[in-house]
């Protein structure tokens, strides 16, 4: 019954932001944007247009909320700004081919150390960062180390894209389990419990960026291995990394058959047709769970049944989560580098930020300390867990640099590969560590 | 004068003339052709990353990919997957054109038909076998499912030898159209002659096939099939759809780990090496198919060369 009550709540207001409302939103956007406009310190050049290359959005009202947001900079500023969408994992290529070639969009939106892989090309934004950071109550760590290189900010971090266990209440409570459990050895006996009652749950061990990359990275990471230490040596083979895997392997014995394939999509998929009872992913599959249950039942059932968990924590004891970070940067090649700060800071402001956030219904966490008051983190229980990935995630890299070695690690699948050879028996863990020393040694030399 | 004269004689001489004629399209494939590829070999002997331009290194990058298991694993399959897809796919091919050739009704349009997995974008296609090997809702799984031939899900992608078969059948669904069409057009170059002074001799249809068909036909295949293996050698979007290389690299070509090292782990100089170290590969397929497939002594039955 109180489900009930919460799911309608939350259907008002996630289409409040975009039917209902929308207008009178978007005339209180327009009237704020206008004042923004007057007392703004970053003058937009005369004449200046942007165009902005962003990852394709994966819950569409925070599309619609972006959009809105960049409607109401252009009716402001004068500033005409084209966005331009691509998929997550193409984003990259394109801002590096970019970079390289000095010509493309003025700003690019990206994931995890996107700006460290060409830091000498991204504008010195950290005037915007700094006063942003005094106003909302300053960044958390991570954005810290993702938004700074050499002592300066290279990019804006957005936001984060809180990467949680997704599960069915029922199904593990059939299993005799209430909650998720807060250790990796109780969460073993989950998923074993699961797939003796014949739902099992699964993660990626394909070559998926997000997902894969987010799961493999906590199991390594709370066993205390880590692929670098903070000088950037590499330490990857080590006791505690041969842990890891034979706990990964272990655990995917409880997996649902094909994991080894999954891209960052079939873990939703299969999720939302009720194929399997647990995986890890952003809060999308209950956004969209949530944006079907109206006509389909059993969709409404997924939603109703399906809840959001913080990762267990290893042996370290502490979390290690590993959430994807949304960096905004403005390349140097832009001619309108102003209009570019103006952007980034207009997008980040209370007015605006807040309105964004609500209607991206806690897909993307905030990484300023301000918007913890942000409504839609008491709106839902199910997603109030979200509000603390900022704080809590590690960064690309580890405990070494986010840089574009850490990238470069991450894009040639160092870690989810070593995994994926053990979990799939094509190598012994002492083999499968051997070949990512070997490659990390040479990305990071 | 003199140098009037001479510029004349540029203009006007028959050579010449065949030289300025060249000009423009010599200049195309120094510029899009000669140009880039000379730029990827240079890149290749440095330790260039994207935003930096690098330093020469020498043969650093390849000594580094010769020992990489990954790469091994990359040319073990880059190999495979153009030996069997081909061979799959000329054999098939080559049945469908011998097919398509007979008289029938409705041939016009059987034959449109089977140009079909062509047309459509590889991306297109890919996603459609994405579906059709996804290890939860494959119809295939489904079908066998419900004819109660097997009882669980086929691991079609997750598994290193399906994912590799799976891989292959999808290249060669894709490619058999371009064979079976090209020899078609060949075996319709065969004069009708030939076939009727066999029929007199009384050969039988393998005799005919074997003594008349065949043999007329190797020089479309030496050049159909030098492009078939070029194209498979050189494939990149069906496996970058499919299984973007996994499970754990077993899938990956050099084409796909060329563009994930330089691109997306911004290691251009390594990226460079590994496309790079596809050129001895193609040229020896060139090689082979044009100095062997097209001798004489194999198209006209002799035996001297």
């Amino acid at each position: 019954m109180t489900e009930r009550k919460f799911t309608r709540r939350d259907a008002l207001k996630a289409g409040g932001a975009l039917a209902g409302a929308g207008a009178l939103q978007a005339a209180h956007l327009a009237a704020f944007a206008q004042a923004w406009a007057q007392s703004n310190q970053w003058k937009p050049e005369k004449g200046a247009k942007l165009q902005l290359l962003r990852w394709k959005r994966f819950v569409q009202s925070e599309e619609d909320g972006f959009m809105a947001l960049v409607a109401a900079f252009t009716k402001a500023t004068g500033v005409p700004v084209s966005v331009l969408n691509e998929s997550l994992d193409d984003v990259q290529p394109k801002a590096s081919v970019a970079a390289n070639t000095g010509q493309g969009p003025d700003i690019f939106w990206g994931l995890y150390s996107l700006p460290h892989l060409f830091p000498t090309k991204c504008v010195d934004v950290s005037d915007v960062a700094e006063y942003l950071g005094k106003k909302y109550g300053g960044w958390d760590n991570a954005a810290q180390i993702y938004g700074k290189s050499k002592g300066r900010w290279i990019d804006i971090p957005v936001g984060y894209n809180g990467n949680v266990i997704n599960y069915r209440k029922s199904m593990i409570e059939k299993a005799g389990f209430k909650e998720i459990p807060k250790d990796t050895a109780g969460f073993n006996e989950l998923m074993k419990a699961l797939k003796a009652k014949g739902t099992p749950g699964g993660f990626a061990l394909g070559r998926a960026s997000g997902d894969g990359n987010a799961w493999v990275h906590w199991a390594l990471w709370a066993h205390g291995g880590n692929l670098v230490d903070a000088k950037d040596k590499v330490i990857i083979n080590s006791p505690e990394t041969v842990k890891a895997l034979e706990y990964a392997k272990e655990l995917s014995t409880h997996f649902v058959p094909g994991t080894a394939s999954w891209n960052d999509s079939f873990n939703n998929k299969a999720f939302l047709s009720g194929e399997i009872s647990l995986t890890n992913n952003g809060v999308s599959i209950y956004a969209a769970a949530k944006a079907g249950a109206g006509k389909d039942p059993k969709m409404k059932e997924i939603m109703e049944d399906m809840d959001h968990s913080l990762w267990p924590v290893g042996p370290v004891g502490k979390p290690t989560e590993f959430h994807i970070c949304y960096p905004m940067l403005a390349m140097k090649y832009s001619k309108f580098p102003q209009a570019c700060k103006a952007f980034m800071a207009f997008t980040m402001e209370a007015d605006n930020y807040n309105k964004w956030l609500e209607a991206s219904v806690a897909y993307i966490t905030h990484p300023l300390a301000a918007y913890d008051a942000n409504p839609v983190w008491k709106s839902d229980p199910k997603l109030s867990i979200v509000k603390d990935c900022g704080r809590r995630t590690l960064t690309a890299g580890g405990l070494g640099s986010v840089g574009e070695k850490a990238a470069s690690a991450l894009a040639d699948f160092v870690v989810l590969d070593m995994f994926a050879s053990v979990c799939t028996d094509r190598a012994s863990a002492k083999d499968a560590i051997a070949v990512a020393e070997r490659q990390a040694r040479r990305i990071y030399r | 004068m003199n140098q009037t004269s001479s510029w004349e004689r540029l203009r006007s001489n028959r050579n010449w003339l065949g030289f300025w004629f060249m000009l423009p399209a010599a200049a195309f494939l120094l510029l899009f052709l000669v140009y880039p590829l000379g730029l990827g070999i240079w890149l290749s002997f440095t330790d260039s990353r994207i935003g930096t331009p690098g330093e020469y290194v020498g043969v650093e990058n390849y000594e580094w990919i010769i020992e990489d298991p990954k790469f091994q694993t990359a040319v073990f399959f880059t190999i495979l997957y153009t030996l069997v897809a081909s061979a799959i796919k000329f054999a098939v091919g080559l049945y469908l054109a011998v097919l398509l050739n007979q008289s029938m009704p409705l041939k016009a349009l059987i034959r449109a038909l089977v140009l079909i997995p062509f047309i459509v974008p590889t991306v297109l296609s890919a996603v459609a076998f994405w579906w059709i090997f996804d290890p939860q809702f494959s119809i295939i799984s489904w079908s066998l499912k419900h004819l109660g031939l097997i009882d669980h899900n086929i691991n079609f992608l997750g598994d290193v030898v399906n994912a590799r078969a799976s891989v292959i059948f999808a290249n060669i669904w894709r490619g058999v159209p371009f064979i079976a069409i090209s020899l078609l057009a060949g075996l319709q170059t065969v004069p009708a002659s030939l076939y009727e002074a066999a029929t007199l001799d009384g050969a039988s249809r393998w005799q005919m096939f074997r003594r008349i068909t065949y043999p007329l036909l190797t020089p479309i295949v030496a050049v159909v099939m030098t492009f078939s293996v070029l194209f498979t050698f050189t494939d990149f979007q069906l496996i970058k759809v499919l299984t973007n290389g996994g499970p754990a690299g077993s899938t990956e070509l050099m084409a796909t780990m060329s563009y994930n090292t330089a691109i997306l782990g911004s290691r251009i100089g390594e990226g460079a090496a590994v496309s790079t170290a596809m050129v001895p590969f193609l040229l020896a397929a060139i090689m082979f198919s044009w100095f062997g497939l097209q001798r004489r002594r194999w198209q006209q039955g002799e035996s001297n060369d």
